[in-house]
């Protein structure tokens, strides 16, 4: 009786590792998840988690308030489909897809991340984006 | 040895706007960091394509870069400012289009529809009908 319920539990156990995993798929991706999750819980203590809702919203748009007038979204230049490739709203220049399914290599160079992040959140919102909007971002597009 | 420099200057600025008009190819990006951060919105536009005081305006104002903002870590502007500024080729340095620089506007003198063509887009989309641009080549127009 006791060795199927440890099984059982150990079975459990695999399937929410699985589960996280998933989410965050490469440990690189993990790591940087993890960073915005620490910042954004010294910043509001009952933070549970990021949100993929959240992320989508920010994602979509419309925002008001970014420096440029054509990109009131992310979706402006991604497309409303982030597993499709995007294109620069004025040159035209293809963009790799955001989704983690169809670009694994998204969010995986912390530094790339924190460069595209420092300037499109000014493009498109104005201002710079917050810890949590960053992980609701990743969390949404990682899922996509 | 002044009057020699003044030559010599002069005959480089010669030399580099014929680079750009007459035999309409420049020398290749080379730098993987320039490639990749100016690559990544649009076609890495060659050094010899503008002055070096061209590229210093540009550099010095990525946050503003043609009204959007595109700041890069201060390590890898520096490298590129470097490249774009040793490798430039001459032209009015008061200007950082490319397109406003006197030798691209006599060649490219024509019907402005062109421009708004859904296959051509903007005047800096040079590889919608020189197909080698991003290569340098420029002569298949």
């Amino acid at each position: 009786m006791k060795k199927p319920t440890l099984l059982l539990a150990a079975a459990l156990v695999a399937l929410g590792a699985g589960v996280a995993l998933a989410a965050a798929g490469d440990p690189e991706r993990a790591r940087i998840l993890d960073g915005y999750a620490a910042q954004t819980k010294a910043q509001s203590p009952d933070f549970a988690g990021f949100s993929a809702a959240s992320g989508r919203a920010l994602y979509m748009g419309p925002h008001a308030g970014g420096k440029v007038a054509e990109t009131p979204g992310c979706a402006s230049c991604h497309t409303a489909n982030p597993a499709g490739p995007g294109r620069h709203y004025k040159t035209g220049r293809d963009i790799l897809p955001m989704a983690v399914s169809a670009n694994p290599k998204r969010f995986t160079d912390p530094a790339e991340v924190e460069k595209r992040f420092e300037r499109d959140c000014v493009n498109v919102l104005g201002r710079a984006c917050t810890a949590r909007e960053k992980g609701d971002f990743i969390t949404f597009l990682a899922n996509q | 040895m002044r009057i020699l420099i003044g030559a010599v200057a002069a005959l480089a600025v010669t030399a580099g706007a014929a680079l750009a008009n007459e035999f309409e190819r420049v020398p290749p990006v080379t730098h993987a960091a320039t490639q990749k951060e100016c690559g990544e919105c649009h076609m890495a536009y060659q050094p010899g394509l503008l002055p070096a005081s061209s590229w210093n305006r540009i550099m010095d104002g990525l946050s503003d870069h043609f009204g959007e903002n595109a700041s890069l870590p201060a390590e890898t502007a520096a490298t590129i400012r470097n490249y774009l500024t040793q490798n430039a080729g001459s032209g009015d340095g008061r200007l950082i289009r490319i397109t406003e620089q006197r030798w691209w506007q006599r060649k490219h003198d024509f019907d402005p529809a062109i421009w708004t063509r859904k296959t051509v887009g903007a005047k800096s989309n040079c590889e919608a009908c020189h197909r080698t641009a991003a290569r340098g080549l420029y002569e298949d127009d």
